[in-house]
């Protein structure tokens, strides 16, 4: 058989649109590597015990560590997944079982909108909202504000995955008689507890890791946390402080406070994605 | 004679059922009202945010008018704004991102989802979607110390070599500028754009693929007559979502482009950003103009990424809608 004329240069026109592809996902991954690559090189030589348990030190004093910070990130994420979380995964429920309504269309939309709005703006919300009243940053109102953030990520997983639990199941519970919303709870719910829980953890890694709201509601502290009604260290705001200063010794710290949540973040990732996978595969 | 189990059951039927009702009606009514609350919560914010930065922002709004956005002299100690330097570094700096971020999100999306060997493809849209993962304080510490210096000593230069004849590559190396600051944009928003397209390509039906590759069209023919048409509208929506990021991205951003508040044309020459000015200014804002200029700011960004926003998520719907809404 002839190939029609013209076949050889279709041939190469698809060979370098398939090429230009494959370079394209090369390009995408060297910032990663080289992003990875810096933080392990540059942070290891920062990360030792006195990172972990000591506090700052004042300019020009070498040494220290980030526990305040660590301190601070941890309370502040931890309030802000008290508020976020039962307040996404509520809406997620009422999305995913009252679907058609056309308050529910907007609510969805609201969510995805909303995952949009820079973090920022977010901080700026937070501040008027918590820091304005109170008269001083806290950690409360940073926790606010990144609930605000992690609220629709939340709302849209716990969403999706409820939807993923057959419908099979809801029908047998309400066929043995059970009310409606025990059906949601005990056994919808229930079935998509381990993938919420999933989907959740990788918005609260997402927001540990949110400077920009931070600097206007929690602000910062050379100190350990002092309650939570005043401002409080945490790691991304340190790591932007000691990356903009002239310190080489502080330079060292960021990078090693660099590593830390990098290496959290990216654990977070990697046990989320292995979770999902094996779920998948026990169906 | 004894009443057997199965016509008692007939005969209290109704009341149990009314019960059953009576009780699973008040629980339902609980649950949806709750839930249904934690739902408008969500619309709430959204519109409490608007709303709390307008009042934030009345002052400036009621002294400046349009004149805000019109004038470049942003000047503390007299108490005049105008942010119109950083609505340019902005705009710059965001679509500079996008010319590089848009065919390289657009290659890797066609790769997962047309090219890529199927045992592959999870993994390697895992660890795209990786480069979100990596907080945007990070990606500014390595903009810093490993993007600026291999700007300032290698590609500043060889841009100034070669097409230095054009103004956007003149004036002294820096390695901190508009060209950092946009690629550090671009690497940020490239997943998000990636990661939607990929969505809005995989909603494409497989028999139209079929039907393309059955009338002898290669990958490409296929793709570029049957793939891209139908999906247009959703690709559109991505990149206007990558375009609402990059215009609200701030610390790397921050970190990288300079900080100095003027208009250049050269990508070399420093510059600034609505987000960089509110995240350097805030706390140190001494005076309720000051303040309420800062907050104008912060309402035109959200503002244009709420409006970007909308439209993209519309784009995007008509292609891939999301499972509730079907």
């Amino acid at each position: 058989m002839k190939a029609e004329p013209g076949y050889s240069r279709r041939r190469l026109t698809d060979a370098l649109f398939r090429g230009a592809c494959a370079a394209a996902v090369a390009v995408a991954l060297v910032p990663l590597a080289s992003v990875l690559y810096y933080t392990t090189s540059r942070g290891l030589g920062g990360v030792d015990l006195s990172f972990f348990t000591e506090l700052p030190k004042p300019v020009g004093e070498k040494g220290g560590g980030m526990a305040n910070a660590i301190e601070g990130t941890l309370t502040i994420v931890g309030m802000s997944a008290l508020l976020g979380i039962p307040m996404g995964v509520l809406a997620g429920v009422f999305l995913a079982e009252f679907p058609g309504s056309r308050f529910a269309t907007v609510v969805r939309f609201s969510a995805d909108v909303m995952s949009g709005i820079p973090s920022i703006t977010v901080g700026i919300f937070a501040y008027s909202l918590v820091v304005l009243p109170m008269g001083r940053f806290s950690a409360i109102a940073g926790s606010v504000a990144l609930a605000v953030i992690m609220l629709p990520t939340v709302t849209r997983t716990t969403e999706e995955l409820l939807r993923l639990v057959p419908g099979t199941l809801r029908e047998a519970a309400l066929g043995l008689g059970v009310a409606k919303w025990r059906a949601t709870v005990s056994i919808v719910l229930r079935t998509a507890a381990p993938g919420i829980a999933t989907g959740v953890m990788l918005a609260v890694a997402r927001v540990a890791g949110e400077t920009a709201p931070l600097l206007f509601t929690a602000f910062n502290n050379r100190f350990w946390g002092q309650g939570v009604d005043q401002p409080i260290a945490s790691l991304p705001v340190q790591i932007y402080t000691y990356a903009v200063s002239p310190f080489e010794d502080w330079h060292r710290q960021a990078w090693a406070a660099a590593l830390v949540l990098v290496t959290l973040v990216l654990l977070l990732n990697v046990t989320a994605k292995l979770l999902v996978r094996s779920k998948v595969a026990a169906r | 004679m004894a009443e057997s189990t199965q016509t008692f059951l007939v005969r209290a039927q109704p009341r149990i059922l009314r019960r059953l009702g009576r009780e699973s009606n008040t629980g339902d009514l609980i649950f949806r009202v709750l839930s249904g609350g934690f739902a408008v919560l969500v619309v709430v914010v959204v519109l409490a945010m608007g709303f709390q930065m307008a009042i934030g922002a009345k002052l400036s709004l009621a002294k400046f008018g349009l004149g805000f956005v019109v004038s470049s002299d942003w000047d503390p100690v007299r108490d005049t704004f105008g942010a119109l330097p950083f609505m340019y570094g902005t705009v710059v700096s965001s679509l500079l991102a996008l010319a590089l971020a848009v065919p390289v999100s657009f290659g890797v999306a066609i790769y997962l989802t047309e090219l890529c060997p199927v045992k592959l493809r999870a993994a390697l849209a895992f660890v795209v979607e990786l480069l979100a993962a990596v907080p945007s304080v990070v990606y500014g510490l390595w903009g810093i110390f490993a993007l600026s210096p291999l700007l300032r000593e290698h590609v500043e230069p060889a841009l100034a070599s070669t097409l230095g004849f054009l103004p956007f590559f003149r004036g002294p190396h820096q390695g901190y500028g508009m060209l950092a600051g946009g690629i550090i944009l671009a690497i940020m928003i490239l997943p998000t754009i990636a990661s939607v397209s990929r969505e809005v390509l995989r909603a494409v039906p497989d028999t139209f693929r079929e039907g393309g590759l059955a009338l002898g069209a290669t990958r490409w023919e296929m793709l570029r007559d049957v793939v891209l048409p139908y999906a247009r509208s959703g690709l559109l929506g991505a990149v206007i979502l990558g375009l609402g990021r990059a215009l609200g991205e701030t610390m790397a951003v921050t970190m990288v482009i300079g900080n100095r508040a003027e208009i250049s044309a050269s990508l070399f020459a420093p510059s600034y950003t609505m987000a960089s000015v509110i995240a350097n200014e805030f706390t140190e804002a001494t005076g309720d103009v000051y303040l309420a200029a800062l907050a104008e700011i912060g309402l035109l960004l959200f503002a244009v990424t709420l409006l970007l926003n909308i439209v993209a998520r519309l784009l995007v719907w008509r292609v891939a809608k999301p499972a509730g809404a079907r």
